[in-house]
C-alpha cells in the first residue's frame, strides 16, 4: 500500500497541540510507517511554495490546529483545504476558536491600543502600530492583515473531521490517527473522540443533590476531593462538555475548563453551561440569587472559554 | 426608509399567552413587531433560544410567564428567575443592550397589561435601531 501524505499546521495557536500530536509517544513510529509527512512548519523545513507546487488533492490528511487571525492563517487554511483530501480541524482554536477567540470581547482598533500602546511595560511614543505594507530602501515590507474577529477553521473552509481538546488527549489524537491509517474513519462531519456524552460520564466524584448557595474562584476554596465540584459551588463545565478526555482535570482538583467542545446535539456550550449553572442556584428570591450570581465574575470568559467564536453571536458587539 | 424592529415573544401557555390572547380579544392594540411563539412553561426557555432568535435576526426578545407562585407546573418559572439574570450579565458583558432582553409576568387576566409591555419594548427598540451582530469588529 502506497504511503500516506499527511500535512499538519498552526495557525492561531499556542503551539500546544504540537505538544499533544508528539504525546502518541512510540506510536509515531507506526505513523511513520503508514505516512510521509509532508509539511509540519514546526518540525520540519518545508515552504509554502513547496506546497502551493504540489497538486490539488495530492495530502492525503490535514490536520489543522488553530483559529483564523489573520490573512494569512486564512490563505493557508483555503490552500491546505485544496491540497488535501481530508481536512481535520485538530484542538479546541480550529474548533471552536480556542483561547485565542476570547479576543472577540474586542477588534482589531482595540487590541492595538491596549497591545501597542496602553500596556504599562510598552514605551511607543510614535504610536508604531502593524501596518499591511511598509516601504523601505530595499523595496516593500508586507504583513499579513490582522483581522477583527476570530474564525473556527469550519467557518472558513469545509473540514471533515473534528479532533477537539486544549489541547487533545494523546488517547484522542491516537483514536483519530490509527482511523486514518487504516481506513476506518467515521461519518464526514464527526467529532472524533471515545464515545463518552459527558465528561461527568468519567469523572469519579461523588454526586449527589446540586444546590449552591455560594460560587467561588479556585483560589478561594479548599475542595473536597470526592464530592462534584459544582456542587461545592466552583464552576465545573464538566456537565456541559463532551466527555472522551478521561476526565483528568475534575481528578486533580481542577474544575472542567470545557476544552472538549459542547455535548453532541448542543450548538451553543456557553448557553447550555450557562443554563445548567443558574439551575443549581438554590434559591427563589431574585435579590438572594442576583447575590449569588454577583460571584461569577466573568461569565463570558467562564462560559465560552473555548467556543466565543462558535457561539451563535460569535463576538461581542463594540460601541 | 423606518426602520420596524422584528421581536421574538416567548410566551408561557397558561397564564401569557392567554393574556394576550384576551388582549385581542379585548380588541386592545399593540404594535404588530412582536411574533409569538407559545410554549408550555417560561422555565422552558432555554438561553440557547434568545441566541438563536437574535442570530436568525431579531432585534429583540421578550419573554413572558406565570407571576412567581402562579406557575401550572409550580415552579417552572422560579428557574426562568435563577437562569435570565444570569443570562442577562452575560449578554451585557457581550453588548447587548438591557432593553433588547426582557422577562415579564403577565397573567391571563392582563390582556392590557400585555399590550403596553409589546407598545413600549417596541419603541424601546425602535430607538436603539437593528440588532447587528457583527457590530464594531468585521468577519464576524
Amino acid at each position: 500500500m502506497a504511503k500516506l501524505k499527511v500535512a499538519l499546521y498552526w495557525a492561531a495557536s499556542c503551539g500546544g497541540c504540537e505538544i499533544a500530536q508528539l504525546e502518541i509517544g512510540e506510536k509515531i513510529l507506526k505513523l511513520a510507517e503508514a505516512a510521509d509527512i509532508v509539511f509540519w512548519p514546526v518540525a520540519i523545513d518545508v515552504k509554502y511554495k513547496d506546497i502551493e507546487a504540489v497538486p490539488d488533492q495530492s495530502i492525503d490528511a490535514c490536520l489543522f490546529n488553530g483559529g483564523i487571525r489573520n490573512s494569512e492563517q486564512e490563505h493557508m487554511a483555503n490552500l491546505l483545504r485544496k491540497k488535501s483530501k481530508i481536512m481535520i480541524a485538530y484542538g479546541a482554536c480550529a474548533y471552536e476558536g480556542g483561547i485565542p477567540g476570547l479576543a472577540n470581547m474586542f477588534n482589531r482598533q482595540t487590541i492595538f491600543d491596549r497591545v501597542y500602546s496602553e500596556t504599562p511595560s510598552t514605551d511607543n511614543n510614535d504610536k508604531i502600530v502593524p501596518q499591511t505594507n511598509y516601504q523601505v530602501p530595499e523595496g516593500e515590507l508586507t504583513l499579513p492583515e490582522f483581522y477583527d474577529t476570530v474564525r473556527t477553521l469550519r467557518q472558513t473552509v469545509d473540514v471533515d473531521y473534528i479532533i477537539p481538546g486544549c489541547p487533545p488527549e494523546e488517547k484522542t489524537t491516537w483514536l483519530a490517527l490509527e482511523a486514518l491509517i487504516e481506513g476506518k474513519l467515521p461519518p464526514k462531519g464527526s467529532v472524533i473522540t471515545h464515545n463518552v456524552k459527558a465528561v461527568c460520564d468519567e469523572c469519579p466524584r461523588k454526586r449527589d443533590v446540586k444546590k449552591v448557595k455560594k460560587f467561588y474562584r479556585t483560589f478561594e476554596i479548599i475542595s473536597d476531593p470526592e464530592i462534584c465540584l459544582l456542587e461545592q459551588g466552583l464552576l465545573c463545565a464538566g456537565i456541559a462538555t463532551r466527555g472522551g478526555c478521561g476526565a483528568p482535570c475534575p481528578q486533580t482538583n481542577m474544575p472542567c475548563t470545557g476544552c472538549y467542545g459542547p455535548v453532541e446535539g448542543v450548538i451553543d456550550q456557553g448557553a447550555n453551561f450557562l443554563s445548567a449553572v443558574a439551575s443549581v442556584i438554590e434559591s427563589n428570591d431574585p435579590e438572594e440569587i442576583q447575590r449569588i450570581i454577583d460571584d461569577i465574575h466573568d461569565p463570558v470568559g467562564t462560559f465560552y472559554r473555548y467556543s466565543l467564536p462558535d457561539s451563535l453571536l460569535r463576538r461581542a458587539r463594540i460601541k | 426608509m423606518n426602520f420596524e424592529p422584528k421581536i421574538l415573544g416567548i410566551l408561557c401557555k397558561w397564564c401569557s399567552y392567554a393574556g394576550a390572547d384576551l388582549c385581542g380579544t379585548s380588541r386592545k392594540k399593540y404594535p404588530p413587531n412582536i411574533r409569538i411563539v407559545r410554549v408550555m412553561c417560561s422555565g422552558r426557555v432555554e438561553p440557547t433560544f434568545i441566541l438563536k432568535a437574535f442570530e436568525k435576526g431579531a432585534d429583540g426578545v421578550l419573554i413572558c410567564g406565570c407571576h412567581p407562585g402562579d406557575c401550572h407546573y409550580a415552579e417552572g418559572n422560579y428557574k426562568t428567575v435563577r437562569r435570565f439574570p444570569l443570562l442577562k450579565k452575560m449578554l451585557s458583558q457581550l453588548g447587548i443592550e438591557d432593553e433588547r432582553v426582557r422577562l415579564e409576568w403577565v397573567s391571563a387576566s392582563e390582556g392590557e397589561r400585555f399590550a403596553s409591555i409589546v407598545s413600549e419594548m417596541t419603541e424601546q427598540i425602535r430607538r436603539l435601531g437593528p440588532f447587528s451582530r457583527n457590530n464594531g469588529g468585521g468577519n464576524g
